[in-house]
C-alpha cells in the first residue's frame, strides 16, 4: 500500500496536451475518483500511473519512489479496464491466476490465492467457465478478482462500471466501496458519472481539458465549488450561473453602508451580509451561482422570468425559465409546490441561507470571497483536505 | 432466387435424384406446384453441376481399379467389377509413390511450420510493437506478393545451387519459409486482439514474447488454421519449383513431379498412374473435408471486404 | 500452374492494402518519444524496436534472398547473353538483347498462345463458377454437400488434373472412342485441339476457386435488397441481371483479375501433357513454358529474364487496374 503523487505531470500527444501539469497527492488508502467528461485527460492520468503512457514532463511517484522510467510490470499496480480485458481463451480461474504466474508464486499458494480472491467476489462456482459464458456483472467481478489477487500497492480502475446496466451498477458500486474499505488499498477510480463519483470517492478530483479543476470531498465539491466550471459540472441539473455586476446600493434611509447586490439588466439580487463581506471590493464583473434547489418561485422575488419548460420528475419538478436578459435558470421544486404554466411570468427568489450564494470572477471563473474553497493547486500539494474517513 | 432461371441452360436429367432430396416444409396449396417446380429445377442444376465436377474424378477412381484390357472396352465399364487393388500397391511400391509422398510430406510440413513461425513473429511486431520504419517494412513484406515465382525462380535456382542445396530438402523448402500473405493475415488477426489485453498482461509482468505465446497466438488460432491450410495446399501442389529445383529426374521428387514420371505411354500403365493420382489427391481431399471453412476463409481473404 | 497461385487472391487485397498504407502519411505512432525526455524511456523504446527487428529478421532475410534479390538480379540478367555453345561465359550485351527477344517469333507466338489460352479459360470458368454459386445460394437440403463438391477442385493439383484428363482424352481408352470421337491426330497432339484441351483442364481446376469467390460475394449481397426487389414485383430474371450482377460486380471483377493471373501462369499441364516432343508444342507454348525452356534447354538466362519481366509487367498491370477499381469502390462506399 502506498501513496500516489502527481507532480507537475504532463502528457502531450503531438499538439494536444492530454494532462497539463497535474499536481495531486493521493494518501495511502484513499479512494480518489478522477471525474470529468470524455477527453478531459482522466484516463490518461490513470495510465500515467500504470506506466501505459510515458510522461512528457513532471513526475509520478508511487510510495516514495519516482516511477517515471519504471516498467509497468515493476510498478506493482493492478488495473481494471473498462472492457475488463479478460483473456477469452482462459477460464475464470486461469484469468485470475494469470498475474501470479509471472511472479514466482508456487503453485499451491497460487491456487489458494485464486480461491480466496474468487470467494471474495462470489465467483466460487464459475471458476471453470470461459469469459464468453459469463454475464457482464460476472465478468466485471472476474476483472476485480484478477486485480486483488496480486495484492498490489495501488488499484487503478478505468470506468469499470460503464458497461453494466443501471441496477447492477448501483449494486457493484457498493461492492467496490466495501471491497476497497476492507483492503484499504490506495485506489484511483476514473469515471464520467458524477453520481458514481459522489457516492464512491473519499475525494474527487475534477478534470477538464487536461487540467485539474478542484480536488475535494464530495460534500465540499458540491457546496464550495472552486470555480464556475465545477459549479456547473456537478449536480443534476448543474448550478445556475448568472453574469452580473457587484453594485453597492444606497440604503433607503441614506445610511452609510449600503447593501451589496449583484445586478442584472432588469433585476438585482441582494447578497446576505456575510457573503457581501467576503466579496466587497471584488469585481465589478462577477458570476452569481445558485443551485436550482436554492431558488424558489416567489411573488416578490427579485428576478423576473418566463417559464419555458416544466419537467416533472415525480419527487421533484424542474422549472426552466428565461430571465428578461435572456439567461437560463432552472428552479427545483418539491412535488407538492404549485407548478407554473408554460409561458407564465414568474418571480424567482434566492434562499436567504448564505451557503446558497456562490460568486465567481467573471473573467477567470475562480470562486470569490471567504467561501472560496480550496482550488486544485492549493489543496493538492501536501495537505489532504478531508481524507478518508 | 434467380437460381432456377439460370437453370434454363442446365435443365437436364437427374430430376429423380433431385425429387428425392426435395422435401421442403409443407407449403400453402396455392404456391405448391410452382415452388416445387423451382425446387426441382434447382436440384437439377445442382446435380448437373456436381456430375460435371465429379465425373473426371469418378472415372479416374473406376479406371484405377481396372485391368488394362478393360480400359479399351466398349462401352467403358462404369463400375470396377473386380477391383484391382494391386494397382495401388504397384503405384505405391514400384511406382515410387511412397517415396514421393514422403518427400512431399517433409517439404510441405517444413514449409507450413516455417511460414507459421515467421509469419507469427513478423505479424506480432507489426501489430504490437513500436519501431521506426514500421509502415515501410510492412509495405515491403506485402510487396513480395507482387513478385511471382516465375520471375524469381531463374535466380533462385542459381542461389540454391551455390548454397549446395540443389536437389535437397533445403532447396525445396527454404525459399518458401516466409510469406507476405501470412504476415498480412496474422497481423489482421492480431490487430483484432483488444489493446487492453496486452496492457493488462503488461501490468501483470508479461513481456512481449510471453504475451505472444500465452495470449496472442492462442487467440489467433482461427487465422493460424486458415494460413496453415492455405500453406499446405500451396506447398503440396507446387509444380514449377520442385521441377526445376530437383531437375525433375532425381530421387527427390515430390508427388506432383512423381506423377509426371508415372504417366506412361502404354495403355497398360494407365491404371497404375491413375492410382498414383488418387494417392496424391487423397491428403488434399481430407484437408478439404476437415478444414473447408478455414480454406475458404484464406482463399477469399481479399475477395470480399 | 499450381493452386498455390491462388495466393494471388490474397495478393490482390494486399496490393490494395499496400497502396492505402503508402498513401497514408507516416503519422506519428502516438508519441514515440518526441516529448519524452527521460533516458530510461528512450532505452525502453530502443529495446522495443530491437525486439521488433529481431522478430522481423527471419522473414526479411528470406524475402531479401528469395524475392527481392532475384527480382532485381533479373534486370541485370537481361543485359547478359549466354552463347549457344555450352561452356562459354555470358557476356555483356547491354540493352541489345531485349528487343530481339521480345520481337522473336517464338516469343510473340508464345504471347499470342497465352492470350488465347486466357481468353478460353477466364470467361468460361467464371460463368460456370457464378452459375454454380447462384444455384447453391438457395437454402435447400443437402446444400452443404453440393457446396463441398463444387469447391472440391480447388484442392486438385495440376499434376493430378493432368493425369485425370490425360486419360479422359486418351484416343483409345474409355469415353472418346465409345462416343465415336476419334480425332486424328489425338486431341493432345492436334495443333487445333491441344490448347483447348489444356484450357478445359485449367477451367475444371479453377472452377472450385471461382465458385468459392462467387459464393463469398453472393453472401455479402444483403438478402433484403433481393427481397425488396421481389416485393416490387421484379421477376427472377430481372432480379438476377438488375440486382445480383451489379451488386456482385466487385467480386466478379476481382475474380476476373485473379483468374487472368492464374491463367497467365499456366505451366504444369503443358509440361505434363504436351511436352517437348509433341507435334502440338508450338501451339501450346505458353509463356512460362517458354521461359523454362529458354532457361533449361536454350540455356539462356538473359532471354528468360526478359520474358519473365514481360510476364511480371502484365501481372503488375492487372493488379494496378484491380487496385484502381478497388479504390473507386472504396470511395463509392463512403
Amino acid at each position: 500500500m502506498a501513496q500516489v503523487n502527481f507532480d507537475g505531470a504532463t502528457k502531450r500527444f503531438g499538439d494536444t496536451t492530454a494532462v497539463d501539469h497535474l499536481t495531486l497527492h493521493i494518501p495511502d488508502g484513499e479512494l480518489l475518483v478522477l471525474l470529468g467528461s470524455s477527453g478531459c485527460g482522466k484516463t490518461t492520468a490513470l495510465r500515467l500511473v500504470a506506466g501505459l503512457e510515458d510522461l512528457s514532463d513532471g513526475d509520478v511517484s508511487i510510495g516514495d519512489r519516482i516511477v517515471n522510467d519504471v516498467d509497468p510490470k515493476d510498478r506493482d499496480v493492478a488495473m481494471v479496464f473498462q472492457s475488463y480485458a479478460l483473456y477469452p481463451h482462459l477460464t475464470v480461474a486461469k484469468n485470475i491466476e494469470f498475474p501470479l504466474r509471472q511472479r514466482h508464486v508456487d503453485k499451491e499458494e497460487r491456487q489458494a490465492k485464486v480461491k480466496r480472491a474468487a470467494e471474495t467476489l462470489g465467483l466460487g462456482t464459475l471458476l471453470d467457465r470461459k469469459p464468453a459464458q459469463l454475464s457482464g456483472g460476472q465478468r466485471q467481478r472476474v476483472a476485480l478478482a484478477r486485480a486483488i489477487v496480486r495484492e498490489p500497492l495501488v488499484f487503478l480502475m478505468d470506468e469499470p462500471l460503464s458497461n453494466l446496466d443501471a441496477a447492477l451498477r448501483v449494486q457493484t458500486r457498493a461492492d467496490i466501496v466495501e471491497l476497497q474499505a476492507r483492503l484499504a488499498t490506495t485506489t484511483l477510480y476514473v469515471t464520467h458519472d458524477q453520481v458514481e463519483a459522489m457516492t464512491m470517492g473519499h475525494r474527487i478530483a475534477v478534470m477538464s481539458e487536461g487540467k485539474l479543476q478542484q480536488v475535494a470531498t464530495p460534500e465540499d465539491l458540491y457546496n464550495k465549488p472552486a470555480n464556475a466550471f465545477v459549479a456547473h459540472f456537478l449536480g443534476s441539473p448543474g448550478m445556475n450561473l448568472l453574469e452580473g455586476m457587484l453594485v453597492e446600493s444606497g440604503a433607503p434611509d441614506g445610511g452609510a453602508a449600503g447593501t451589496l447586490c449583484v445586478s442584472f439588466p432588469g433585476a438585482s439580487v441582494p447578497l446576505p451580509p456575510s457573503v457581501a463581506q467576503g466579496v466587497r471590493g471584488a469585481g465589478p464583473d462577477v458570476v452569481l451561482g445558485v443551485r436550482p434547489e436554492s431558488l424558489r418561485l416567489s411573488e416578490n422575488g427579485p428576478i423576473a422570468a418566463t417559464v419555458i419548460i416544466v419537467e416533472i420528475l415525480g419527487a421533484e419538478t424542474h422549472v426552466i425559465c428565461h430571465t428578461d436578459s435572456g439567461a437560463r435558470l432552472i428552479v427545483r421544486q418539491a412535488a407538492h409546490e404549485r407548478r407554473p404554466a408554460i409561458g407564465e411570468t414568474v418571480h424567482i427568489a434566492v434562499d436567504a441561507d448564505p451557503g446558497a450564494y456562490h460568486l465567481f470572477d467573471a473573467t477567470t471563473g475562480v470562486r470569490l470571497g471567504e467561501h472560496a474553497g480550496a482550488t486544485g493547486g492549493a489543496t493538492s500539494v501536501g495537505t489532504a483536505v478531508g481524507t478518508a474517513p | 432466387m434467380p437460381a432456377d432461371d439460370v437453370a434454363t441452360t442446365g435443365a437436364v436429367a437427374a430430376t429423380g435424384v433431385a425429387a428425392g432430396l426435395a422435401d421442403e416444409a409443407p407449403e400453402t396449396p396455392r404456391h405448391k406446384p410452382r415452388r416445387r417446380l423451382r425446387t426441382i429445377g434447382s436440384y437439377a442444376l445442382l446435380t448437373a453441376g456436381a456430375i460435371v465436377v465429379l465425373f473426371p474424378i469418378y472415372v479416374t477412381i473406376v479406371n484405377s481399379l481396372l485391368v488394362p484390357d478393360q480400359l479399351v472396352q466398349q462401352p467403358p465399364p462404369l463400375f470396377p467389377t473386380s477391383p484391382q487393388w494391386h494397382n495401388y500397391v504397384a503405384a505405391w511400391t514400384s511406382g515410387s509413390m511412397s517415396k514421393y509422398m514422403a518427400t512431399s510430406a517433409i517439404m510441405t510440413v517444413s514449409i507450413v511450420v516455417g511460414q507459421l513461425v515467421t509469419s507469427i513473429l513478423a505479424a506480432y511486431a507489426f501489430a504490437f510493437l513500436r519501431f521506426p520504419f514500421k509502415r515501410t517494412l510492412f509495405v515491403i513484406c506485402l510487396a513480395t506478393l507482387m513478385i511471382p515465382l516465375e520471375v524469381t525462380f531463374i535466380t533462385n535456382l542459381d542461389t540454391v545451387t551455390s548454397l549446395h542445396w540443389f536437389n535437397t530438402y533445403e532447396g525445396l523448402a527454404v525459399p518458401f519459409l516466409a510469406t507476405g500473405f501470412g504476415i498480412f493475415l496474422l497481423r489482421q488477426a492480431f490487430l483484432q486482439i483488444p489493446r487492453d489485453l496486452q496492457e493488462a498482461a503488461q501490468l501483470d509482468g508479461y513481456g512481449h514474447l510471453r504475451f505472444m505465446t500465452r495470449v496472442a497466438v492462442p487467440l489467433a488460432r482461427p487465422s493460424l488454421a486458415a494460413l496453415g491450410v492455405f500453406s499446405f495446399l500451396a506447398a503440396w501442389n507446387q509444380y514449377l519449383w520442385p521441377l526445376v529445383a530437383t531437375g525433375g529426374q532425381t530421387p527427390l521428387n515430390t508427388v506432383q513431379i512423381g506423377l509426371k514420371q508415372l504417366i506412361g505411354t502404354q495403355v497398360s500403365q494407365i491404371p497404375v498412374s491413375l492410382a498414383g493420382a488418387v494417392i496424391a489427391f487423397v491428403p488434399l481431399v481430407i484437408l478439404l473435408l476437415v478444414f473447408q471453412k478455414q480454406l475458404v476463409r484464406s482463399l477469399t481473404a481479399g475477395a470480399v471486404k | 500452374m499450381t493452386v498455390g497461385d491462388a495466393g494471388s487472391v490474397g495478393a490482390e487485397a494486399l496490393a490494395g492494402e499496400a497502396a492505402l498504407l503508402a498513401a497514408e502519411h507516416e503519422a506519428p505512432e502516438r508519441d514515440t518519444g518526441s516529448g519524452s525526455r527521460s533516458h530510461g524511456l528512450r532505452q525502453r523504446l530502443r529495446k522495443e524496436a530491437a525486439l521488433a527487428y529481431a522478430l522481423l529478421l527471419p522473414a526479411l532475410v528470406l524475402f531479401g534472398v528469395f524475392s527481392f534479390y532475384p527480382f532485381f538480379r533479373n534486370f541485370k540478367l537481361m543485359l547478359y547473353q549466354t552463347p549457344p555453345v555450352p561452356g562459354l561465359p555470358a557476356h555483356y550485351v547491354g540493352l541489345h538483347q531485349i528487343w530481339p527477344t521480345i520481337s522473336s517469333t517464338q516469343f510473340t507466338q508464345s504471347l499470342v498462345t497465352t492470350v488465347i489460352f486466357v481468353v478460353l479459360v477466364v470467361p468460361i470458368s467464371l460463368i460456370l463458377g457464378l452459375a454454380l454459386a447462384v444455384a447453391a445460394h438457395r437454402k435447400l437440403k443437402g446444400m452443404a454437400v453440393y457446396r463441398m463438391i463444387f469447391s472440391s477442385t480447388v484442392v486438385s493439383s495440376v499434376a493430378v488434373a493432368s493425369v485425370v484428363f490425360g486419360t479422359l482424352l486418351n484416343p483409345v481408352v474409355g469415353l472418346l472412342p465409345w462416343l465415336g470421337i476419334n480425332p486424328n491426330p489425338p486431341a493432345l497432339e492436334s495443333t487445333t485441339w491441344a490448347l483447348p484441351s489444356v484450357a478445359v483442364i485449367t477451367i475444371w481446376q479453377f472452377l472450385g476457386l471461382s465458385f468459392i469467390i462467387m459464393s463469398a460475394g453472393l453472401q455479402s449481397v444483403p438478402d433484403e435488397l433481393l427481397e425488396a426487389a421481389r416485393i416490387d414485383g421484379a421477376t427472377a430474371w430481372t432480379r438476377f441481371w438488375r440486382m445480383t450482377v451489379p451488386l456482385l460486380s466487385p467480386t466478379i471483377f476481382f475474380a476476373v483479375v485473379v483468374s487472368t493471373i492464374y491463367a497467365f501462369q499456366a505451366f504444369g499441364a503443358v509440361d505434363i501433357l504436351i511436352g517437348n516432343t509433341n507435334a502440338a508444342r508450338l501451339h501450346t507454348n505458353v509463356l512460362i513454358y517458354n521461359i523454362v525452356n529458354t532457361l533449361q534447354i536454350d540455356n539462356n538466362p538473359g532471354a528468360a529474364a526478359i520474358m519473365a519481366t514481360v510476364l511480371f509487367l502484365i501481372m503488375l498491370g492487372l493488379t494496378i487496374i484491380q487496385m484502381r477499381l478497388l479504390e473507386r469502390r472504396v470511395s463509392y462506399a463512403r
